[in-house]
């Protein structure tokens, strides 16, 4: 018994080591992990000896105890009043430090710094899939995500739909995704590999299987990508455009040889009419 | 003449659906027919569905929140059972019908589940702990229990007639908008919540002003029990935050019925303040629903321990540390939203503030049971339970709190995993404590402990098993709401999660047991005391159940327990020289009429009933003018009468060896 309980636990240890998040593949998802590590220790300081002073107490102080203190009226000391306002309160001094500048050094809208000039990539969320628009490289991907490892990747996102959230666990985590508006993210993967990507917001019937693929490759194998991406028989513009949009499951990848020019930036203004045309289409809070 | 309402919105597009119809119904109608089997119909209305008393109101709201809880569990399992089989595979429910499952599963929690019981807890506990004979407006607080149970009704009936909404209890627009989801399920829900929500802030005011205005001579604020304390802080919430929530459906209603533009993606909708509303409102209510349970705790740690509460008035500046700073957090609910860095850093830290008031909380409790004789009574054996599980709520509840952290895990299970860690050991074992601890009070005979203790071990162990896996999984990148996954290392966790809400079913089981067998063996354990804990405070100093007029004397307040005060001076139970006439509200049956129109207004917008929804309106309006109108709301009862009653209390007390203390 012990000892199939104990294979288990051993079992689930090595499987949690191996989830998305305890298992960051790029500095930012790294930098992100660490913070959770960081703070999970800290909070540890506090949560052990609540849990183990609770059961301590309970088992101590139980009524049918013969040897335990009874002291009915004692209810005041201002010397533990203030221990267990000031020790928490230090506590989350220490943490508030660490939230303050971690938010600000992980700003998903912060360029990262690198020296090669990042790829731009622009995502549109759909019902169900996710379009990628390579501006450099003229190209569209449906449900894949391709780049190159060590080269710092700047997502634009929006949606043509309903409110859905960018995730990339192992790379970057999420933002969301709104019509009308624009959010970003940063992405670098260390090395190549193949990443999950999702929708983690909830957005309809077609939500479960919104999931794409992530592709970190080396410059070489990247380039080759591009090229097969160009030989595609289809282009993405303002006629084809509609019937990708509209709401489908399960969709293949696919590829576009060519994206007409401003396409990105018309999804967004559909829903503005131009009225955010300066603003860029930036959510208020970063205008 | 029927608006959009035909034939079509039976609910035969799955047999799943029918059986959930089916249900409902028959369990509408085995209780129509028991009702009438036992001739109980007038009783029920006269002494029950038109009182205004607030010990039958708080009971009447435990039992909506009961029902509803077996309700939310249904969906619970359904869920759970759904995802333990869905790998690569459609599972049992297709995602139409998984996605109303979660939906109603977090609605009926939240507004018809926690909502009522508390609010039932507050009017046991409240009037009677501050030495009052009724809150400050009995016939709001009739109004009150019957609009929240015409919104519960509206839930319930979207069951058989319609579909209930797909957009979470959060209902986010755009999705939840007109052009996303056309159908009636939105409405529902929005209906649902706007009338309740009135009936929330009612109750919010009524007892601010009761527990301001009502106390017994003597109880000044710090002497006021812990749980009034706490239920005073929920009270201001409720009335301030309400409103925000009734702002937001409203508009939202406004953009599916009236054609506006407040949270549409195009026509200069912005979809981001809406989340910025409901979280205004979001966050006071997790507060909401756990000051009252924290302060039942305080209650209980103190009375199962033998000892006075540690740190009384560290605790009540904590509480209300906590409701104002609970109006200072709400942007951490969307970090992912595209905030600056400087917005998301500044409610990361305010968030993580309101954790030190709650540590100094756990801490009290602890220092309460320090030299104490603890006694493990069920309500205690949660407060147990809670406290070594609430504080790794806690923790992972900082963990998101730290913005770049939850660009990792929001929309996880570990989020998921997260608010069921803080509502199910914070909220329900609180509830659930309070609802063991005062059984006897409300109802004058023992709650079988046994039972008690046993639906405590289910909940707990069942707890760890369903929500521990579900931490993982967020580890895992596992989104929340899938109605099925193509990750096969999921599955595992799934199924030990499933196997935890079966835990999680025997202790509902355990339950209904323990309220048959304490029903049944009533005459052997009749409480003639009405102090069957040695409590401390006032509610334990009247008979169990309390008389019409809770004291037949106010009783005289001259320390923090009352009534321990008073058994130590050896003036419990003492014999007045005199009584006088006392007067009390009169039932009225205006309260629950307006619930019913309420629930037939709701429903006639829905289904664009219109002609329907002025008939309702103006019904409404008339009962509302009739009720005012009334000006002989109160009826006495002679001195002679309550002189009667005392005596026989008295008899019964002196019957007892001892009599007293």
């Amino acid at each position: 018994m012990t000892a199939i309980v104990g294979a288990v636990l051993v079992a689930g240890a090595c499987d949690l080591r191996r989830s998305a998040v305890l298992d960051p593949k790029g500095p930012i998802a790294l930098a992100e992990r660490d913070l959770l590590i960081d703070a999970f220790i800290v909070m540890m300081l506090v949560v052990v000896p609540v849990i183990l002073l609770t059961l301590f107490f309970a088992w101590r102080y139980r009524a049918s105890s013969t040897t335990a203190a009874y002291t009915p009226k004692w209810a005041e000391s201002v010397r533990i009043d203030t221990v267990v306002w000031v020790i928490p309160a230090l506590i989350v001094v220490a943490v508030a430090v660490l939230v303050w500048r971690s938010t600000h050094k992980l700003d998903p809208y912060r360029p990262l710094a690198s020296s090669v000039a990042p790829l731009e990539v622009q995502v549109v969320a759909q019902d169900w899939k996710w379009l990628f628009i390579y501006p450099e490289q003229g190209i569209a991907v449906v449900n894949q995500l391709a780049f190159p490892s060590g080269r710092p990747v700047s997502l634009k996102i929006t949606s043509d739909t309903v409110m859905n959230s960018f995730y990339v666990p192992q790379l970057a985590g999420q933002i969301y995704a709104m019509a009308g508006m624009q959010t970003k993210l940063q992405l670098l993967a260390d090395a190549p590999g193949t990443f999950v990507g999702r929708n983690s917001q909830y957005s309809g019937g077609g939500f479960s299987d919104q999931h794409f693929e992530v592709i970190a490759q080396t410059p070489a194998d990247f380039d080759a990508w591009v090229a097969k991406a160009k030989q595609a028989p289809v282009k993405l513009d303002a006629t084809t455009y509609p019937a990708l949009a509209a709401k489908s499951r399960r969709n293949p990848i696919a590829y576009y040889s060519a994206v007409e020019p401003g396409l990105y930036d018309s999804i967004i203004a559909k829903f503005t009419h131009g009225n955010h045309a300066s603003g860029a289409a930036t959510p208020p809070a970063r205008r | 003449m029927f608006g959009r309402l035909t034939i079509e919105a039976l609910p035969l597009y799955s047999w799943v659906a029918v059986g959930g119809a089916a249900v409902t119904v028959g369990g509408a109608l085995l209780v129509a027919i028991v009702v009438t089997w036992l001739k109980a119909w007038k009783y029920l209305w006269t002494e029950w569905l038109t009182s205004v008393d607030h010990k039958r109101i708080g009971i009447m709201y435990i039992v909506v929140a009961l029902i509803m809880l077996v309700r939310g569990f249904v969906d619970a399992i359904m869920m759970r059972a759904q995802q333990a089989v869905a790998l690569n595979s459609g599972g049992y429910l297709p995602p139409e019908h998984f996605d109303q499952i979660f939906s109603s599963h977090g609605t009926i929690m939240i507004f018809f589940m926690a909502m009522p019981f508390m609010t039932g807890l507050l009017n046991i506990a409240v009037p009677l702990q501050i030495g009052t004979r009724d809150v400050a407006f009995p016939f709001l607080n009739s109004l009150s229990l019957w609009l929240t149970s015409a919104g519960a009704g509206l839930v319930l009936v979207s069951l058989v007639i319609g579909k209930f909404s797909t957009a979470g209890w959060t209902g986010y627009p755009p999705y939840s908008g007109v052009e996303y989801t056309p159908g009636v399920g939105v409405d529902y829900w929005i209906w649902a919540i706007l009338i309740s929500g009135v009936g929330s802030t009612l109750s919010g005011i009524n007892f601010i002003v009761t527990i301001l205005k009502r106390r017994a001579p003597g109880m000044t604020l710090m002497r006021m029990p812990p749980f009034v304390w706490t239920a005073l802080c929920t009270s201001v919430l409720m009335a301030f935050a309400f409103p925000a929530l009734t702002v937001a459906c409203g508009l939202l209603a406004l953009d599916r019925l009236a054609g506006m533009h407040f949270f549409t993606n195009a026509h200069g909708g912005n979809m981001m303040n809406y989340p910025n509303l409901f979280w205004i409102w979001g966050h006071p209510e997790v507060y909401i629903l756990i000051l009252p349970a924290f302060g039942v705790f305080s209650e209980v740690v103190s009375t199962f321990s033998r000892k006075r509460l540690f740190g009384y008035e560290s605790l009540v500046y904590a509480t209300a540390a906590i409701a104002i700073l609970s109006f200072t957090v709400w942007l951490h609910h969307f970090f992912t939203m595209g905030s600056s860095a400087n917005v998301n850093a500044f409610f990361g830290i305010t968030t993580m503030i309101i954790a030190v008031p709650t540590g100094v909380k756990v801490f009290n409790w602890l220092l309460t049971m320090y030299r104490g004789r603890i006694e493990f009574h069920p309500s205690m054996l949660w407060s147990i339970g809670f406290m070594v599980t609430f504080v790794i709520g806690g923790m992972t509840g900082v963990l998101l709190a730290i913005p770049s952290a939850d660009f990792l895990m929001h929309n996880t299970t570990f989020l998921v995993a997260h608010f069921h860690n803080m509502i199910i050991p914070g909220v329900l074992f609180g509830y659930l404590a309070g609802y063991m601890y005062w059984f006897p009070k409300a109802f004058g005979f023992a709650f079988d402990r046994v039972w008690g203790a046993r639906s405590f071990w289910c909940w707990f162990v069942g707890f760890y098993l369903a929500f521990m896996p579900l931490y993982i999984l967020g580890f895992k990148g596992m989104p929340r709401r899938m109605e099925h996954y193509n990750d096969p290392s999921w599955q595992p966790y799934l199924m030990v999660a499933a196997l935890g809400a079966v835990v999680v079913l025997c202790g509902i089981g355990c339950m209904v047991m323990q309220l048959y067998v304490s029903v049944r063996d009533r005459n052997l354990t009749r409480d003639s005391t009405g102090d069957p804990w040695d409590g401390r405070t006032l509610e334990w100093s009247t008979s169990s159940p309390p008389p019409a007029y809770n004291f037949a004397v106010l009783p005289e307040v001259r320390d923090r327990e009352p009534f321990l005060d008073m058994k130590e001076r050896g003036v419990a139970y003492q014999r007045p020289a005199h009584y006088e006439d006392i007067y009390m509200p009169k039932n009225s049956m205006v309260g629950v009429v307006m619930g019913a129109l309420a629930f037939v207004l709701g429903f006639a917008v829905i289904w664009y009933i219109w002609w329907l929804v002025i008939a309702c309106g103006l019904a409404m309006w008339v009962a509302l003018i009739a009720k005012s109108s009334d000006d002989e709301a109160e009826y006495m009862i002679p001195a002679a009468e309550v002189a009667k009653i005392e005596e026989a209390r008295y008899r019964a007390l002196g019957s007892r060896a001892g009599g007293g203390t």
